[in-house]
């Protein structure tokens, strides 16, 4: 398992991390190794096994009610965000 | 001189021995002295502690105490602290204070615990070592040149070296255990859905869960049984009752059938973990226990399925972080997109990218059939062998790392390497199973650790051997040279 340069250009870009020209070869080589490992798994007899995504067998995601079940903290989340104004969270202009 | 353990210490503040002032005097001063030596904690909080303690002494002289009451603690810097600074170990959130308590926090503050500060960890609670932290390493009590573990090593160094008798912690692959090996404390992972979620930084959501790290077995029953139980605002918290595990320590273990699993006691691991883990195992012989030898064929795909779902979960529980709403953002984004591609870049070190691009990869068109679903088949493959030894033994037991602590910076070239260090300890966290670690010897000056795993909600049943083993042994009492008095 070797990934490429490209591909791992291909893999930050959808992960959105901006990676410098020196980085691109160091991850190629260790993400290829992690593939590599990872293979393993292709001698695993699996057949008709169900793919597990919840490790406690009949356990559901509860659902609550769509209901208001506190009150409007909105100024306090701010106080963590790095630019506000008015109350709102300001981005970079995405709409020319 | 003894160190103490909670249970000592809460029996001292019942009879009025010390208050919960002088304790908490005690610890702050302890953390700050050890500070500059094991770089254990992110935070000190100390106006808070102080708070806290004169609140604790009230309830204390009210008759309004229960057994945590009073008590300093830390609390792994992954939960959410309300007003105090919650950084994962990452630059990410290295300005993020947060606005609410995770329920672990509220839970054990309810109780009347007081934090004396945030722990230490690998960043985002990926790595094995905690060399991944924005904060910088850990060092292990033991010898200063040495690694903790992680990636609770903040954690599980704090208790070794007393700076209080618990620490919180969360298991993702090993994180409670591991670091609780190599440092010689008493570290346990409940059960998938025991103890809330809520307020715990997410890393891999099928995996991840809460715990605690404590000098012994008696010290976490007492403290599971204040954190567990259902909470309404974790979707994955399960609405089971929550027995007494105080009353189930002293359960006889005659007759409880001890499965060893073969897999682990074979190439890898070092002959001198080896040894006293199986002195451990004659230990609970002697106490009563059957032991049969157990094997789990799929075991030692253990490590790449793990390498499969976690970074892909990891990838998506991530990219919440986009420098909007909280967090790192980069300076002068020149659009969206540079926003968020720059912010990722700065906020998130070396370790947690590689995960990040992992996962993306696996969940890609045209690799997600052939990593992530056969990963997850492998997961269910793996759970039902655990579920199927569990139908012929009462807990099954392994060594908890394959070697003692690894000198600071051996290990950070090789991601593959790092990894290993979680072979033994990975499967419980893919069947979803409860499972402890306690000190059980040394090899070289270093401690070694042996780890119990249970059938699903089993913690009564791990914590009641551990509790049994630990009345005729003293691994768990031994303290680090540098730190051998007791601060109470």
């Amino acid at each position: 398992m070797s990934l490429t340069s490209k591909e791992i250009e291909t893999v930050a870009g959808l992960a959105r991390l901006q990676l410098t020209p020196d980085e691109i070869p160091v991850y190629a080589q260790s993400l290829s190794r992690i593939l590599g490992m990872v293979g393993q798994l292709d001698k695993a007899e699996t057949g008709l096994v169900e793919p597990m995504a919840h490790p406690l067998a009949g356990q559901v995601q509860r659902l609550r009610e769509d209901a208001i079940s506190s009150g409007n903290e909105r100024d306090l989340y701010q106080r963590n965000a790095p630019q506000v104004e008015a109350g709102l969270y300001l981005v970079p202009k995405v709409i020319e | 001189m003894t160190a103490r353990t909670l249970a000592q210490l809460a029996a001292g503040l019942a009879a009025r021995k010390y208050s919960s002032a002088e304790l908490t005097q005690a610890a702050l001063a302890r953390v700050q002295g050890a500070q500059p030596r094991l770089n254990a904690l992110i935070s000190i909080t100390a106006e808070s502690a102080q708070a806290a303690a004169a609140v604790a002494d009230e309830r204390l002289a009210a008759g309004k105490a229960g057994p945590l009451t009073g008590i300093p603690m830390i609390h792994k810097d992954i939960f959410c602290t309300a007003g105090v600074l919650t950084t994962c170990g990452s630059r990410m959130l290295s300005n993020f204070v947060s606005p609410y308590d995770a329920t672990v926090v509220a839970r054990l503050k309810q109780a009347g615990m007081v934090m004396v500060g945030k722990a230490n960890m690998d960043e985002f609670a990926m790595g094995s070592s905690n060399e991944t932290s924005f904060y910088g390493p850990v060092k292990n009590p033991w010898d200063e040149t040495r690694v903790p573990g992680g990636s609770s090593g903040g954690s599980a160094a704090a208790v070794a070296a007393r700076l209080a008798s618990l620490a919180t912690a969360t298991d993702t692959g090993g994180s409670i255990r591991q670091p609780a090996a190599l440092c010689g404390v008493t570290g346990l992972k409940p059960t998938y859905g025991r103890v809330s979620r809520y307020g715990m930084i997410a890393f891999a959501s099928s995996l991840d869960q809460a715990g605690v790290i404590t000098v012994s077995a008696e010290d976490a029953a007492l403290t599971l049984q204040a954190m567990a139980g259902f909470d309404p605002r974790d979707s994955t918290s399960v609405d089971a009752p929550v027995p007494d595990y105080r009353a189930a320590l002293d359960a006889p273990l005659t007759g409880m059938k001890i499965g060893i699993l073969k897999e682990f006691f074979g190439e890898g691991l070092a002959s001198e973990v080896e040894r006293p883990v199986r002195e451990a195992l004659a230990t609970l012989v002697k106490l009563g226990a059957v032991v049969k030898e157990v094997s789990l064929p799929s075991l030692p795909l253990s490590v790449p399925t793990y390498y499969v779902v976690a970074p892909a979960e990891c990838s998506s529980n991530l990219a919440r972080f986009d420098g909007v709403r909280y967090g790192h953002r980069c300076a002068e984004p020149r659009d969206l997109r540079d926003l968020y591609t720059r912010s990722r870049a700065e906020g998130f070190g070396a370790e947690v990218k590689r995960r990040i691009m992992t996962g993306t990869y696996v969940l890609s068109a045209g690799y997600y059939d052939a990593y992530a679903i056969k990963a997850q088949k492998v997961r269910a493959v793996i759970t039902d062998e655990f579920r199927r030894a569990f139908q012929d033994v009462d807990l099954l037991l392994a060594p908890t790392a394959p070697t003692v602590a690894f000198g600071l910076g051996d290990k950070t070239s090789d991601p593959i390497t790092m990894y290993l260090n979680d072979i033994y300890t990975i499967g419980a966290n893919l069947a979803g199973l409860p499972a402890l670690s306690m000190p059980c010897g040394f090899a070289g000056g270093l401690p070694v650790g042996v780890q119990l795993i249970g059938p699903h909600f089993g913690e009564a049943k791990l914590l009641g051997a551990a509790h049994r083993y630990q009345q005729v042994t003293d691994w768990h009492l031994k303290t680090p040279a540098g730190f051998a008095e007791a601060f109470a």
